[in-house]
């Protein structure tokens, strides 16, 4: 346990996860889901941000030609965050023509009463 | 002194000084500024708002006639409780986790092995790329960052099933959109038009400075596309489809798009085959530092720039109006 | 390097760069395109597999100039050259299958956009077999999600929107899971290819730190992956998701998107986590319960639905279900006849999909029982291939679905307590099968006066006709002549090692 009380940024991380995560899967709301969506993926990469973070060094870009491990942080996050932000864009924005979709056939964007529509259809 | 000027009506100071007084508007008759005239919409806004909002009225209070939201008010609280329990169970688990992970900011984790170490102390010489994030994410991982360019691809491929409208097969649907876009269009507003002419050719400038420059400092295709996307936006909300569409229709997205992520894919397609065959790459490193420097890397930049714009782009027409 | 070692890479690119070009064509031109490429890739792929058989060893191919840990890199062994192989197999028969439903279902505009989704389909799961990185594997989950909610509201209706909807919820959340593991992985190894991270692994395991983080990794990974393939208590999305699209789209779904998973789970386990460890952190008995539990409820909600679709979409939360109770055997043998029941379970579920469409389509366009009263008596060809499919499912001996279950049940055999329950649920699951598929197979030859549905001509298709008559033959062929491919499979897990 011994790192519990130096990884804040992780232990924030760890908790808007799963914020965002429940809300994604229980609120009823689907703008709020996409919001939930939002909070999940960028607290992946915080927690990823905070993996590569090394105390006392700088962003990896060189500088003054040195060429030294020793004086800048790790890279690897960094381009890791980058590949994720496009992907949780992409999504965001095919959940958000869903939505659209959905309003204007259901007129609603409670995923409770839509369902319960399509139930209605269905009867 | 300044009363004896013959030039002296309509000269800056004797509109200031109306203006002051409050006889003079000096935007009047260049800014829209009432509620446009319902005649402008007339019968087809009333029909929009009764489309929109006066049936969805009609449907809730149908559906609680019916009392079947009583159902999903018993099953509601019974969700959050189980919803509570599940996040809080997944909260420790990972708090456990963590608790066990490295400390932050150690520079002695696991993470910081030989990976990262040869990525920075010969990512310069392997690569040309003074920005190590570039170069690892163009040169060393360039097929996820492929595959990440694919991922907007598929992605504005789904929003254009979803949301485009064809004229030929919905014209109802087709009206409906073009009423909706001209109902929240800003027309002609003046000051929307001067910030955009002063900010637009900035942003842009901007956008392709940090396109170009993804390997010798901060920035890349991501960012800088993202920028001039944006701007590219913020023209089009200034002046309108007819003018922008004189030179970002669906035929210039398109092969934008189709030209850019070709050359991606034939540019690493060689760079993977002579790596792996170990053939002899006609591609080099050249001189650290300069714009035309790190092999292929600046061209992909150039190539991931076009890609988000375009896409960013065609996300903010299509919500808009249903086609780019 | 021979010449022939390129080719997966040529596979992947090829589907990728389809895509790509298809943007700027028309439907018709999108859907030449489209069966090139998978023809060609089924070629190149062909061409793997004997070479790879041929050599008995496995290689790596580096995407790029730098060697293994640095560079991303595919690996290219005997079971990923074979799934392969099938994978382009099933989506070439299923979209000829489903042809003249997607020309009369997708709108005009609006084809060449699906093929592009079945274009990056392909390049997703060929991705996701071949690839020796997580990251890329990552990303390529992520394209085969959209692509896969893609291919769901491609019909465009209301129904189809939700169904997208709770998909996409279902699957964020997986590849969320399966996102933060990874992270988790990379903290506590520094490596995203699989190689050298099993290797910081095997230390981490015989020095007994950090043991906790490795166990929560195994759980988030499976438990991701398991949502995104329909693990029993996630599967809700899978009836809708299947139920209501275009019949190639419902074909691709069942049998490959949630395989693709499946295949990248078990390939994260022998290559990563290392199978051993995975067997002492318990998740494989989880994984036992849930596949086990899955088996029979989603038996017995195929047998309460009314709608032969849907039916069909819950039967395949119950084969998921015995692709998990294989893995969770815990033995080599239960993976084996796990991985042979992906393949055997492709072949049956694109066969049932794609018959269903030439069901419905000779009953009023409607998949109720009493419409589709007498439909194998008008479409014959479609009846047929649905009975072979019922058959098969059921496990009649010359079929495929026989072997994998006989697979099931030799595999439990060695795997000590858990062999009695096996037998048990494989047992009751095939009673549950026989009961909701022999029903639907008697309701189609149920004699009905004829003029009820005289209107109703059979639509020849002959291109449908011989993809029907191909899948036919791919059942009966993977049930006879199952020994190449069992022995394929055996060779390549031991190669994951």
């Amino acid at each position: 346990m011994g790192s519990f009380a130096t990884n804040y940024e992780e232990i924030a991380a760890v908790l808007l996860f799963v914020i965002g995560m429940s809300n994604l899967v229980f609120q009823p709301n689907l703008l709020k889901k996409i919001i939930g969506l939002d909070i999940m993926d960028s607290a992946v990469y915080l927690f990823l941000a905070a993996k590569g973070y090394i105390e006392g060094r700088t962003a990896p870009i060189v500088v003054d030609g040195i060429l030294d491990a020793s004086h800048y942080i790790n890279p690897v996050p960094a381009g890791l965050v980058l590949t994720g932000i496009v992907v949780s864009v992409s999504v965001s924005a095919l959940m958000m023509a869903l939505t659209v979709c959905l309003y204007r056939e259901y007129h609603t964007l409670n995923i409770d009463e839509i369902m319960m529509k399509l139930r209605k259809e269905e009867d | 002194m300044s009363k004896k000027n013959p030039n002296y009506r309509n000269s800056f100071a004797d509109k200031f000084t109306r203006w002051v007084k409050g006889d003079y508007d000096p935007i009047a008759g260049q800014m829209e500024m009432n509620a446009p005239d319902k005649e402008v919409f007339g019968d087809e806004r009333i029909r929009y708002v009764h489309l929109h909002i006066v049936k969805s009225n009609n449907y809730s209070e149908r559906m609680f006639e019916e009392g079947l939201a009583k159902n999903v008010r018993r099953f509601t609280g019974l969700y959050k409780v189980f919803g509570a329990i599940v996040a809080i169970f997944i909260a420790c688990l990972l708090l456990w986790t963590v608790s066990y992970l490295p400390k932050f900011g150690d520079p002695n984790a696991p993470e910081n092995n030989e990976v990262a170490t040869r990525y920075i102390e010969q990512g310069l010489s392997e690569t040309g790329a003074v920005n190590i994030v570039t170069g690892m994410i163009l040169d060393y991982r360039a097929f996820d960052t492929f595959g990440e360019s694919c991922v907007l691809f598929v992605a504005s491929c789904c929003v254009l099933i979803l949301l485009r409208v064809d004229k030929d097969e919905d014209p109802e649907s087709r009206a409906i959109e073009d009423m909706n876009d001209r109902h929240y269009e800003p027309r002609n507003d003046t000051i929307l038009q001067k910030v955009a002419n002063f900010l637009v050719p900035l942003m842009i400038v901007f956008g392709i400075y940090v396109v170009l420059n993804g390997h010798i400092s901060p920035g890349g295709g991501f960012s800088g596309g993202a920028i001039i996307g944006s701007g590219l936006i913020l023209y089009l909300t200034a002046y309108g489809f007819e003018k922008t569409q004189r030179f970002m229709n669906e035929k210039v997205v398109k092969a934008l798009t189709v030209g850019a992520l070709t050359f991606y894919c034939f540019a690493k397609s060689y760079s993977f085959y002579t790596g792996a065959n170990h053939l002899h790459s006609i591609i080099t490193p050249g001189t650290p530092g300069n714009i035309l420097s790190a092999g292929l890397i600046v061209y992909l930049n150039i190539c991931v720039g076009i890609v988000v714009a375009c896409t960013m782009y065609s996300f903010y027409t299509l919500f808009r109006k249903g086609g780019i | 390097m021979a010449f022939v070692q390129n080719f997966p890479f040529f596979c992947i690119i090829l589907s990728m760069f389809s895509a790509i070009i298809s943007f700027v064509m028309n439907g018709r031109v999108a859907k030449y395109i489209h069966v090139a490429m998978v023809t060609a890739v089924l070629i190149l792929s062909l061409a793997t597999l004997s070479f790879v058989v041929g050599t008995g060893e496995s290689y790596t191919f580096m995407m790029g100039h730098f060697p293994a840990p640095w560079g991303n890199e595919i690996r290219i062994g005997e079971l990923e050259a074979l799934m392969a192989v099938f994978f382009s197999l099933i989506m070439m028969l299923s979209v000829f299958g489903g042809m003249a439903h997607i020309d009369r279902e997708v709108q005009d505009s609006k084809k060449n956009l699906f093929y592009i989704l079945l274009d990056l389909l392909m390049a997703s799961l060929l991705a996701l077999i071949y690839t020796n990185d997580l990251f890329t594997a990552y990303v390529f989950i992520e394209i085969n999600t959209i692509a896969a909610c893609g291919l769901i509201m491609i019909k465009k209706q209301g129904r189809t929107y939700v169904s997208a909807l709770r998909y996409m919820i279902m699957s964020l959340v997986g590849s969320g899971l399966f996102l933060i593991g990874l992270t988790l992985l990379y903290s506590i190894t520094g490596h995203l290819l699989m190689s050298p991270a099993k290797e910081v692994l095997e230390q981490i395991v015989a020095v007994h730190s950090y043991q906790v983080p490795l166990m929560v990794i195994i759980i988030l990974v499976t438990v991701g992956l398991g949502i995104k393939s329909g693990l029993y208590p996630f599967h809700t999305w899978i009836p809708d998701a299947y139920g209501y699209t275009t019949p190639s789209a419902s074909a691709v779904l069942s049998s490959l998107v949630s395989k693709g998973y499946i295949f990248l789970l078990i390939k994260i386990f022998y290559r990563v986590l290392d199978f051993d460890s995975v067997i002492s952190s318990h998740m494989v008995n989880i994984l036992f319960v849930f596949g086990v539990v899955g088996m029979i409820m989603g038996s017995v909600a195929a047998i309460k639905e009314k709608n032969i679709r849907r039916m069909t979409a819950y039967s395949s939360v119950a084969q998921i279900g015995y692709i998990y109770m294989g893995i969770g055997l815990g033995t080599t043998a239960g993976v084996v006849a796990a991985l042979f029941h992906i393949i055997s379970h492709g072949a049956m579920k694109s066969l049932l999909f794609i018959s269903i469409s030439g069901l419905t389509e000779v009953s009023d366009g409607r998949s109720d029982y009493l419409s589709l009263r007498g439909a194998g008596l008008r479409n014959k060809v479609a009846g047929a291939a649905f009975t072979v499919g019922s058959l098969s499912m059921i496990g009649m001996p010359l079929l495929t679905g026989f072997i994998s279950k006989y697979l099931f049940a030799a595999a439990a055999t060695t795997a000590g307590s858990k062999m009695i329950t096996a037998w048990v649920v494989l047992a009751i699951s095939t009673v549950l099968n026989t009961m909701y598929f022999m029903r639907t197979v008697l309701t189609l030859y149920r004699p009905v006066p004829e003029e009820t549905h005289k209107a109703y001509t059979v639509e020849k298709s002959r291109i449908e006709t011989a993809a029907i008559i191909g899948m036919i033959l791919l059942n009966i062929g993977l049930g006879v002549a199952s020994q190449p491919v069992i022995k394929v499979i055996e060779a390549g897990l031991a190669m994951f090692g």
